[in-house]
């Protein structure tokens, strides 16, 4: 009977280490408060409205395309999120990158083009979770893949937004990436303020 | 005081008992289908033994069950990680990914294999051999690597 402590006591601790050791969602929620000053995030709207749209002819293209920009002006205020280092500004810009996607309707194009669309839409919206949820370094990883993916986007529907492709030679283990930027001046969305000059204009989309 | 202590343990030693009833999903097929990762790229022996080991239990839709991941509350655990594992990326279903997807999702193995994200802390704790070793490790990004740069230039 006396042993019977030590031994209740190493049940209890065996219970106990296997309710807290059993595999739990570790999410590494370090959500670095970045109390960036508000960014200054000059956003250029001006340029969106006398952007002379090619008097389109067709009123579905221009749906299209307006259908696009909100894709577009989602992925900017990311972008510009991930140039100024706020984590949480970028999330929630990533959410809104989701539905945007989301809301994108691939009705209107040929058959082959929708199949594109609905891989890289797939694709754009996983990534945009991702951002939502996520560590600066990691947002960043996600914003790489994604803007393939907008590059790819763009391409097809094309935007009435101005904008331009910039290369970054650095991330991704001098892999290189690229962005969307509707800035000629290089504003690193990869580095931020690390590196907030460093890349170059490759072309304008 | 004692008694207290008793008290407590014996609460404890019972709800231990019941929660083993919680039934528990099994996530275990026998059928490799043919969208498999591993059999449609063949990767090295060496390699393929680390994927099976380290990746497959919760990124495929065949888990293997030693004895402790059968216990409840582990066996609960395990199916919340297996289920959000398989929704991140299903080795058996690689094949089914289109081809963006398909780069993408190599690129977040590499990653997260890079940054010892994965395999996750938590389940290594316990499950030791899914350990990946550095040796291991750079084994696998090497191959996946070339296996990238291979489904780019298709």
């Amino acid at each position: 009977m006396k042993n019977l402590k030590p031994i209740l006591g190493l049940m209890l601790l065996a219970i106990l280490i296997f309710t807290v050791t059993s595999c739990r969602d570790t999410k590494k929620e370090d959500d670095h408060e970045m109390d960036q000053d508000d960014m200054e995030m000059e956003h250029d709207d001006m340029e969106m409205n006398d952007s002379s749209m090619n008097s389109s002819d067709n009123m579905a293209m221009d749906q299209n395309k307006s259908e696009s920009d909100a894709i577009v002006v989602n992925y900017l205020e990311l972008k510009n999120a991930l140039v100024a280092d706020n984590t949480e500004a970028a999330a929630s810009s990533g959410k809104k990158v989701v539905s945007a996607f989301k809301a994108f309707d691939v009705a209107k194009y040929s058959e082959e083009e929708q199949k594109e669309l609905n891989d890289i839409i797939e694709d754009a919206i996983e990534h945009a979770e991702h951002i939502a949820e996520s560590a600066m370094d990691h947002q960043r990883e996600h914003f790489e893949i994604l803007s393939k993916d907008m590059a790819d986007l763009v391409a097809i529907t094309g935007t009435s937004k101005k904008l331009y492709q910039a290369y970054c030679p650095m991330f991704n283990d001098g892999k290189g990436a690229i962005w969307l930027s509707e800035f000629k001046e290089i504003k690193n969305p990869y580095y931020g303020s690390k590196m907030l000059t460093c890349g170059t204009v490759q072309k304008e989309v | 005081m004692i008694k207290g202590l008793k008290f407590l343990a014996i609460i404890a030693l019972v709800a231990l008992v019941v929660i083993q009833f919680v039934p528990a999903k099994r996530n275990q097929s026998d059928i490799v289908p043919a969208s498999d990762f591993i059999a449609s790229y063949n990767p090295p022996k060496e390699v393929e033994s680390i994927l099976r080991t380290s990746c497959y239990d919760c990124h495929s839709n065949n888990t293997n069950y030693p004895w402790y991941n059968k216990i409840q509350p582990v066996a609960m655990f395990l199916e919340d990680h297996i289920e959000h594992g398989k929704e991140e990326f299903n080795f058996n279903e690689f094949g089914e990914y289109s081809d963006r997807r398909k780069m993408s999702k190599l690129k977040s193995f590499i990653s997260q294999v890079e940054q010892d994200e994965m395999p996750l802390d938590s389940y290594t704790l316990i499950h030791r051999s899914a350990k990946v070793s550095n040796a291991e490790k750079e084994l696998v990004l090497t191959w996946v690597n070339q296996l990238q740069d291979s489904l780019r230039n298709q």
